[in-house]
């Protein structure tokens, strides 16, 4: 197994180097002059190329490129000039964020979305059936914004369960000690009910405004597979020697459906990671997906690059998981290895 | 009073719920089998053989169901019982063996594993002695190092092996009656045999009562005391076996009689005798071809070797270890056969023994690793197969492949799959001359022509084979290569097929490679035979010579697993 591992990262390094370099080339030729924006409107023409070249901007790209590649190795992403911060010391505080929001709504989704599509699959064309299609319709066809400002207005506004939609603790609570970085993991991990009950209240939101969009792939294609599964022989041979519907469906059928789940979990969840800016906006969540939208407005090139290298190496990441999760489920694909 | 019978079906009609009404697929049927007997149910496709037996563990599709009649189990109303004491009753009582044994097992679970569940659910097991019981049932099915194949997965087994752990599965709980659906179907003869004596052995020796599901009316004789056919989900007759071979009654199990094909029948006799009057004098004698008249095809020193997987990760040899390489993998091993025209080659052998590659090659789907592949005197070995498709011999060499439906894409109508190749290797242009052609080809393999305006779906699996045939001689080639052109179908209908092969030979010239693992269809068909064992030829010689006085010891052991019925 940890050679199939090492196999699989030795795989990613030419993607990986790959990313780098497109990305470098691509926040170049983005239409906006850094310099300019930072200078301000009134600055006059000597003040922008002053900065330009404090900036290393006026360097040929291949020097720039160079530089930005050594400080890479040292770990060092570079400054974001609308924060004024280390870009790895933004990520670093936001990524968490994120990743305990998508996170979240991906266990929500899934708690609810894998019982369902395995239902609707084994009561096929049952009312339990049609509801599966309902939801799953229904939670693609909404955008994020609408839902979470339907779920804002409703459980905030009107009936006023929810706290502010106002980022991940409101003012009132502290920070919990910092150890993953995922405060509802934190809270608990210091024991600290209160904080993890104001952070479980500031997160509910988000999570179910995410649980609903990615509903839908991940109960349809819990259905589909399960239903393909339910057809086969080694089903058939299950029931025919006597074993209860709930080992024919819990070991025999559901193990073998989980593959194709598996991988549409993966999908969904890089998908979510970096792409819930509309959540994040809506929520005032200080996740990486609005950071990377910001600067990206800002033409301020360290944020987009470290965002989308973080965000290459966090999809080839899950992508290893995903396939060593295979290699648990499925004894065929270790051969493979 | 005699003693009333293990299992008793009276009356029995299941039915089904489709899209066009209730169609029924058993009608009023009664079975008996009595204690310690085994009973054959015997049928082609859709005579309701397999859904009785569904019926009876009561494992229907939600759409089906149990419309009238008894299935009475050792004084137990199985239609009337609960779910709850069905399920006590599946695998402890009853015990069902199914066809295509490695999808019958669950392909992520190791198979000592699957044969626990048995044993725990069935309280035959604590969790203590699940692991020691399951060694031992694999022990009783004759696996050789139980305790290592309990940790293997099914695809780590042979078919013949997988079967056997099915078998294990299914006697695990020691029921009294085991339903063996086509248990060898897609098994080689010898291990059929070796399938089928086990089967009989162990149930033998249990005193258990079996009743085994085939098509297969050879089978039935040679191992069961009682055969029930089977038509349309009527039992038309049910008699002792030696009485029921000996002296048919039904028309219809005399039909299925004739088309099985034995020792000392020609084709003709194969077809019932209405249908073999006017074509008759087409299989006038042929002229033998001339010794001396030159081969179509001469096949020399043909090798293919497939490089064996290497071991090394990915890592290691990017440090630059170099590992000892494997000596490649010979599928074919320097085998030497020629073609005469208008000749019937017979290519037999088990699976795995290299006549499917020998086949692609010739067909110049796959490259070969050396030797040379001599087409009227051309080598065509020497094109690579990339670029055959674009040689003028490839309208030449045909194909006809094994299953009838796969075989066939599923969004062509027939009349544009036995277009294809007109259309790929032109010859005709206009709409009208291409459908006048495919009608005359549909006419020539006896499609009836309002059929091929049809998608495959809505054909027979008999008609499908005579699209197949009619694309593949729709170039009017020289050789056609039959690739088990018949292993799917209903002895009836591989009658008929056979024949039409036959005649269409005849009538056009053609050559064929006949491809097959059922010995007794190819001492029919051919005119010489070449057996192969592990990529190489054993004996090769006349179909009369070599099935008839085989001297390979292969050869015999080949003909001897051949279940005969006792006619």
């Amino acid at each position: 197994m940890l050679r199939l591992i090492g196999q699989r990262l030795m795989t990613t390094i030419p993607s990986v180097i790959g990313v780098i370099i497109v990305t470098f080339l691509l926040t170049r030729v983005l239409p906006g002059d850094t310099a300019a924006y930072f200078a301000g409107p009134a600055a006059s023409p000597e003040a922008i190329i002053e900065i330009r070249s404090k900036l290393g901007l006026d360097q040929p790209l291949p020097v720039q490129f160079v530089s930005y590649v050594t400080a890479l190795v040292k770990g060092d992403l570079g400054m974001s000039l609308t924060t004024g911060q280390p870009v790895t010391a933004d990520l670093a505080a936001r990524l968490p964020a994120s990743a305990e929001l998508t996170l979240a709504g991906l266990l929500l989704a899934m708690s609810v979305a894998l019982p369902l599509g395995v239902l609707a699959a084994v009561r096929q064309g049952s009312w339990i059936d049609h509801l599966c299609r309902i939801v799953a319709t229904a939670g693609v066809s909404l955008p994020v914004f609408f839902t979470g400002l339907l779920l804002v207005y409703v459980f905030y506004f009107i009936l006023g369960w929810a706290p502010a939609p106002l980022g991940r603790l409101d003012v009132f609570a502290s920070e919990p000690a910092r150890v993953t970085g995922l405060y509802l993991v934190d809270t608990l991990l210091a024991r600290d009910g209160a904080t993890f009950r104001a952070a479980l209240a500031q997160i509910a939101l988000p999570a179910i405004t995410l649980a609903i969009f990615s509903l839908a792939p991940i109960t349809r294609m819990t259905r589909a597979s399960m239903l393909a599964v339910l057809g086969a022989d080694f089903v058939r041979t299950a029931r025919a020697s006597g074993l209860s519907s709930r080992k024919v469906i819990g070991t025999y059928a559901f193990r073998n459906a989980m593959l194709p789940v598996v991988t549409t979990l993966g999908m969904v969840f890089s998908f979510l990671l970096g792409a819930n800016v509309l959540v994040e906006k809506v929520f005032a969540w200080p996740g990486v997906g609005s950071y990377a939208v910001e600067a990206l407005i800002a033409s301020d090139y360290a944020p987009i690059q470290g965002f989308v290298l973080t965000m290459a190496i966090l999809y080839v990441a899950l992508n290893l998981m995903i396939d060593v999760l295979y290699g648990v489920i499925d004894p065929r694909v270790r051969l493979e290895g | 009073m005699t003693t009333p019978p293990l299992l008793d079906i009276k009356n029995l009609t299941v039915e089904f719920a489709t899209r066009r009404g209730t169609v029924q697929a058993v009608k009023a049927i009664d079975v008996s089998v009595a204690k310690g007997e085994t009973v054959a149910i015997v049928g082609e496709s859709g005579s309701g053989k397999s859904v009785t037996s569904y019926a009876v563990v009561r494992i229907l599709d939600r759409a089906g169901k149990v419309a009238e009649g008894s299935i009475s189990f050792s004084g137990v109303d199985l239609v009337a019982a609960s779910e709850a004491q069905m399920r006590d009753i599946r695998g402890r009582e009853i015990s069902m063996i199914f066809q295509n044994p490695r999808a019958a097992l669950n392909p992520i679970r190791k198979v000592g594993k699957q044969i626990e569940d048995v044993l725990l659910e069935h309280v035959q097991a604590t969790r203590a002695t699940a692991r020691d019981k399951a060694i031992e049932a694999l022990a009783k099915v004759r696996i050789a190092r139980p305790e290592e194949r309990y940790d293997a997965y099914p695809f780590e087994l042979s078919g013949g092996m997988c079967q056997r752990v099915v078998i294990a599965l299914a006697l695990a709980c020691q029921p009294q009656l085991l339903i063996a659906d086509e248990p060898t179907t897609g098994l080689d003869v010898t291990t059929q045999k070796a399938v089928m004596d086990l089967i009989v052995e162990l149930t033998r020796e249990r005193g258990m009562s079996t009743i085994l599901i085939t098509h297969d009316l050879g089978l039935a004789a040679a191992y069961c005391d009682k055969v029930v056919v089977m038509e349309k989900g009527n039992v038309v007759e049910t008699a002792r076996a030696g009485e029921i071979f000996r002296n048919p009654q039904h028309p219809y199990t005399r039909k299925l009689m004739q088309a099985t094909p034995r020792i000392g029948m020609s084709l003709r006799d194969l077809l019932p005798d209405a249908q073999k009057g006017p074509a008759a004098q087409l299989a006038a004698p042929k002229p033998a071809p001339a010794p001396d008249a030159a081969p179509l095809m001469r096949v020399e020193n043909l090798v293919k070797e497939y490089p064996r997987p290497a071991s090394g990760s990915f890592l290691s040899k990017l440090m630059g270890k170099t590992e000892e390489p494997k000596a490649p993998f010979r599928a074919v091993d320097g085998i030497s056969f020629s073609v005469a025209k208008g000749e019937t080659l017979g290519l037999v052998g088990e699976s795995g023994c290299g006549k499917s590659t020998t086949s692609m090659m010739i067909t110049r789907l796959i490259d070969k690793t050396s030797g040379s592949i001599l087409f009227d005197g051309t080598d065509i070995g020497a094109i690579p197969a990339k670029q055959f498709a674009a040689s003028a011999h490839r309208r030449r060499i045909q194909m006809v492949f094994q299953d009838p439906t796969d075989r066939l894409n599923p969004r062509f109508t027939a009349e544009r799959a036995i277009a294809d190749p007109i259309l790929r290797m032109g010859g005709i242009s206009g709409r009208d001359a291409l459908r006048a052609r495919c009608e005359d080809l549909a006419r020539l393999v006896g499609l009836p022509v309002e059929l091929i305006d049809r998608f495959p779906h809505q054909l027979s699996g008999g008609q499908k084979a005579r699209v197949g045939i009619a694309r593949a001689i729709a170039l009017e080639p020289d050789l056609v290569i039959l690739d088990e052109p018949t292993a799917a179908l209903d002895v009836s209908v591989q009658a008929v097929v056979l024949n039409l092969l036959q005649e269409l030979k005849e009538r056009l010239g053609m050559s064929y490679l006949f491809v097959s693992h059922d010995l007794n269809v190819v001492r029919l068909l051919c005119d010489r035979v070449i057996v192969m064992k592990t990529g190489a030829i054993v004996e090769q010689g006349t179909s009369e010579e070599v099935l008839g006085d085989p001297k390979a010891d292969y050869t015999k052991e080949l003909l001897t697993a051949i279940p005969h019925p006792p006619v």
